[in-house]
């Protein structure tokens, strides 16, 4: 019930964001996006995710875009061509994406392959092995320290090629001095 | 933001309770939500506060450029490190059963320092992603 409200709030914001050109109600519109999806998330039970999302995308996005837009002007610039196209083509994309989500297992099914795949393994050794209540960090860490080794690393290189492209502006415009 | 009273009293009294939870978040990721990502943004997040407030000369003087380039990077060399500290004592890269004699604390020992790599490099590279934005637009004015 509660997460059905949710959703029909984030589809309102999604639309406004669309409508919307002033970039500075974007970005607070998209702040908002995304503490209402760590509320869904928060219904969900995935408690660790709902917490990632409202730091990450609710919190420090949103002051990274407001850093980028007092770079750059605060309204939207008209677009160049009529939406049309672009717009019949996100519409077949998500409407095979609700097409593909109808051969999923229902939610919180049991007999789900990902619930009878590791997932008991984890749950049931994970404690033992590891000695740690939260399976979330367990598999995050212990069992999947590969794939956050992966996480990591995208950080990472991310964060270097932000510094390559801004740090290379910045040398261009000292050498005429 | 910088002559204002209220707010600079607020923001002093404010930052470590911020700090503060995030270390929380970071140790006691074990037993409940949280982890190294979400306490590496909330460190993030705190001196990006303290710049808004204080201004970023003085965020600067707390938190040097040069720190923030070195966490990038070192997070990700203390997590490789945990991964090859296992080759060397016999096991797997990222195996943490052979990083003590009883497995259960190994597993503990090794979730500790990959976790810390994270909250370092993360917190690292939001900062000086931040940086380098504030920075532009005081140059380009």
């Amino acid at each position: 019930m509660i997460i059905n409200v949710l959703l029909v709030l984030m589809a309102v914001a999604v639309v406004v964001l669309a409508r919307v050109r002033n970039l500075f109600s974007v970005i607070v519109l998209s702040g908002l996006y995304s503490f209402l999806m760590a509320t869904v998330l928060v219904a969900l039970d995935a408690v660790d995710v709902a917490m990632t999302e409202a730091s990450v995308g609710a919190g420090i996005s949103t002051v990274l875009l407001l850093g980028a837009l007092h770079l750059c002007k605060s309204e939207e610039a008209k677009p160049v061509h009529k939406p049309w196209l672009p717009l019949a083509v996100s519409a077949a994309c998500g409407l095979l994406l609700v097409y593909g989500t109808l051969g999923l297992p229902a939610f919180s099914d049991p007999g789900a392959p990902i619930h009878t795949h590791v997932a008991p393994r984890y749950l049931q050794d994970g404690p033992r092995e590891t000695g740690i209540p939260n399976v979330v960090t367990a598999v995050l860490a212990s069992y999947r320290g590969y794939d956050t080794l992966g996480e990591v690393t995208v950080v990472f290189t991310a964060g270097a090629g932000v510094v390559a492209l801004l740090r290379r502006r910045r040398a261009r415009k000292e050498q005429p001095k | 933001m910088k002559r204002d009273l209220i707010l600079r009293v607020v923001a002093k009294v404010f930052l470590p309770f911020l700090l503060m939870f995030a270390l929380y978040v970071q140790f006691h990721g074990d037993f409940g939500p949280g982890g190294g990502f979400q306490a590496g943004v909330i460190i993030a997040a705190a001196v990006v506060f303290y710049a808004l407030i204080y201004g970023l000369a003085n965020a600067r003087r707390v938190v040097p450029e040069r720190l923030v380039e070195a966490m990038m990077a070192a997070g990700v060399l203390l997590y490789m490190g945990v991964g090859f500290a296992g080759l060397l004592l016999g096991g797997n890269f990222l195996d943490y059963f052979v990083l003590d004699r009883d497995s259960v604390v190994g597993q503990h020992r090794g979730i500790f320092w990959i976790e810390a790599g994270v909250a370092i490099t993360v917190s690292g590279v939001m900062l000086k992603i931040f940086y380098m934005f504030a920075d532009r637009g005081r140059i380009d004015e």
